[in-house]
């Protein structure tokens, strides 16, 4: 997708007005958060396998090129051809050439943020490759043309009234009902021989196992399954902070994904991929190819947004986001919305390019505690806050306000008299009335909200004409 | 021996910038509470604000200058106390991250920000003080204000205090912890999204049939009381600590003037 994070502001508007919108994500983050809350409250040791998965990936990142070399080994000897992509587009050139030397026409996709972030959509265009979204909820948005705006529901936008019309408009047989399970069973029938018929399957990685080989996909439909191992050829495309060094560390991070994401102890399909069809094999790929993408994640190690590199694609902070349950995910013009978006995207891009997603946040640290794998989101964003002032991108208006706000707030005396005449000025403008509902250099408040009349006096003029403040003085 | 024999606590109160604006009855709220608890409390003149928008606009040079100025006013005492959970958590749990290559500032901040606390929690967890003989007659809701809650854990200590005032009828609020969309500059720089976050704030202050909200923070009071007040609603908002210092007469936050 084309990143228009820079048109944020345009993007929020729209989505501030859009009614359907506003019922989609409430309905869904409501139950999501709900969901979460149990099923981590029933998860004794929670903060235990919390600590731990932090440590597991922290200890990774630090020895990453050693892990990724053994994944590498591994994989190889399990008949793997493995791929490295520095950036989007050699994996994109990667992938099409895999699927151009064979011969494809047709290739089924599992769901992956990666293969959004490096336009897999794209790379299949180009080499004249019909792609086939199986997912429930990335069919939808293909039928519909929208980009995903949820890393795990990536067509949380769209309430199911909408899928319904949706699916009577594009699907060949048009659904039973509008009943949801009428409509899950339209998207099967309409995909079921589409996934028997493909010629290339291309699913991303929750994990890469560095002491076997394997990669781990999780889903809840078995589309995965079904498009890794009919067509002849399995691609995966997969980000190098995917790695992690063993069977028992997946098992901590496979307990904490699911609760994290979708609120549930474990999901309908966790699979171990090892390998093209064996000898005696009864199903399987023959090419297996892994395709590992560094695309600015090596520029992130060693530096203070390193821990971003724990993520492990949950989604639990968007999910408790007050900003992305405003505005949805659309809005971040961007493949990774949210707070962890906010941090990846100006990482991945440029911090001028998505110069609001780190200001558009009340940093009320909702996404740092939900966060599975302890990722300090509030302090990063915060910290690239700080990276843009730097690199003196702040607007004209923030930094003149914080100049002449800073020359006070350095000089009590002057600040005191400045408040005190400040808070005169706002009485008398408030024209005898409680409240003030309009006032100039004040719209971004007094749009939406009153302003409290202050009192007779500042804190600091009444306290110094009181007794208390005269017996001090001694 | 007799009370002027046991050595008070030296508290330096920092009243916060907004409550020495907008609502200066709660920086006397907090006074009273904390001499009624014991302490001997003083008010430095040269206190203005934490620097929490220079922080959060990513201005650390700034901040830093003001964190300084913090430090050397306020350093003597042996507590400095912050009727906001928002900016004692700029002085306990951040002024940290302005301060990285000065050995000897480091150590006055890091000296300067542990004893610095949170009003209810301090009374609470440290003064162990529970106020007596307070009478509030209403039903009120309480929001529990994000950086005091995260950063601070203030969550346990109002609704215990609060529960020894008579007349006093807490209800819950739903989604408590989840934040009203003030955010400092972020309300006034993104306006409209923060208007869609407090609508539904005030939506479940209403539903909870409460006339009362309370919270421990000035800016997010003045968010959802601002918000209330331009829908018509006659909830009446107060800092938790006017209620526990018996100084919640008049119509609150962005109420009427009695």
């Amino acid at each position: 997708m084309i990143q228009t994070s820079d048109r944020f502001r345009e993007h929020v508007a729209r989505a501030l007005t859009d009614d359907d919108l506003k019922v989609a994500l409430t309905r869904t983050t409501g139950l999501l958060q709900s969901r979460r809350r149990q099923v981590v409250d029933e998860y004794a040791e929670y903060n235990e396998a919390r600590s731990r998965a932090a440590a597991i990936k922290d200890h990774t990142l630090r020895y990453l090129g050693h892990y990724l070399e053994m994944f590498e080994a591994n994989a190889t000897t399990n008949g793997a051809v493995v791929h490295w992509a520095r950036t989007p587009a050699e994996a994109r050139r990667i992938v099409a050439k895999i699927c151009t030397d064979a011969g494809a026409k047709t290739a089924t996709r599992v769901k992956s943020m990666l293969g959004e972030e490096i336009g897999i959509a794209e790379a299949l265009e180009d080499a004249g490759v019909e792609r086939i979204e199986t997912d429930l909820a990335e069919h939808i948005i293909q039928l519909a043309e929208d980009p995903p705006s949820h890393i795990v529901m990536p067509a949380m936008h769209k309430t199911h009234e909408q899928v319904a019309t949706l699916f009577d408009d594009k699907h060949t047989v048009v659904p039973d009902s509008h009943d949801i399970p009428d409509l899950v069973g339209s998207a099967r029938r309409e995909l079921r021989q589409k996934f028997l018929n493909a010629d290339v399957g291309i699913s991303g990685a929750n994990f890469l196992i560095a002491e076997t080989g394997a990669i781990v996909t999780v889903t809840n439909e078995g589309n995965s399954e079904l498009t890794c191992t009919p067509p002849k050829v399995h691609i995966v495309t997969a980000g190098i902070e995917k790695v992690i060094p063993g069977m028992d560390h997946a098992s901590v991070f496979l307990r904490l994904l699911s609760r994290a994401a979708i609120g549930a102890e474990i999901t309908q399909y966790t699979t171990f991929y090892n390998g093209p069809k064996r000898a005696g094999d009864a199903d399987g790929p023959q090419d297996y190819h892994i395709v590992l993408v560094d695309n600015h994640r090596t520029d992130m190690l060693g530096s203070d947004l390193q821990p971003m590199l724990r993520c492990i694609r949950c989604g639990a902070c968007m999910n408790h986001c007050p900003v992305y349950a405003a505005v949805g995910g659309h809005a971040y013009g961007a493949v990774y919305p949210g707070p962890m978006g906010s941090v990846l995207t100006p990482a991945l891009s440029s911090l001028k390019a998505a110069k609001d997603l780190p200001n558009a946040c009340t940093l009320n640290g909702r996404c740092r505690e939900v966060c599975p794998v302890n990722i300090p989101l509030p302090d990063m964003l915060r910290s690239l806050r700080a990276r843009q002032w730097d690199a003196k991108l702040a607007s004209p208006v923030t930094k003149a306000a914080l100049a002449t706000w800073g020359f006070m707030a350095r000089r009590p005396k002057l600040y005191h008299l400045v408040t005190g005449l400040g808070v005169h000025g706002l009485r008398v403008w408030a024209f005898g009335r409680n409240r003030i509902r309009r006032m100039p250099f004040a719209g971004g408040w007094v749009k939406h909200r009153d302003l409290p009349r202050p009192e007779r006096g500042s804190f600091m003029q009444q306290y110094n004409a009181s007794e208390h403040a005269t017996r001090n003085r001694k | 021996m007799n009370e002027s024999e046991i050595q008070k606590p030296r508290v330096g109160l920092f009243v916060t910038c907004l409550v020495d604006a907008m609502r200066p009855n709660i920086g006397f709220a907090s006074l009273k509470l904390l001499e009624d608890a014991g302490c001997d409390v003083e008010v430095p003149q040269a206190q203005t604000c934490c620097g929490q928008p220079a922080f959060n606009s990513g201005d650390d040079a700034t901040t830093r200058a003001i964190a300084m100025q913090i430090i050397e006013n306020f350093e003597q005492y042996d507590y400095v106390v912050v009727p906001s959970g928002s900016c004692a958590s700029m002085i306990r749990t951040h002024y940290k991250d302005v301060f990285v290559d000065q050995p000897d500032w480091i150590e006055r901040q890091s000296a300067l920000s542990a004893k610095t606390w949170e009003i209810l929690s301090f009374l609470s967890d440290v003064m162990h003080h529970q106020p007596e003989g307070i009478k509030f007659d209403g039903v009120a809701t309480y929001h529990d204000s994000c950086s005091g809650l995260r950063d601070l854990g203030v969550h346990d200590q109002p609704r215990n205090m609060l529960a020894g005032v008579e007349g006093l009828r807490l209800v819950p609020l739903k989604d408590n912890d989840a934040c009203c969309g003030f955010g400092g500059t972020f309300c006034v720089k993104y306006p409209d999204i923060s208007n869609a976050i407090v609508a539904d704030k005030t939506q479940s202050i209403k539903d909870t049939q409460a006339d009362i909200l309370l919270a421990g923070d000035l800016g997010c009071l003045m968010n959802m009381a601002g918000k209330l007040s331009r829908e018509g609603s006659k909830v009446k908002a107060f800092h938790t600590i006017e209620v526990l210092a018996g100084m919640a007469g008049d119509g609150g936050i962005c109420g009427d003037e009695t």
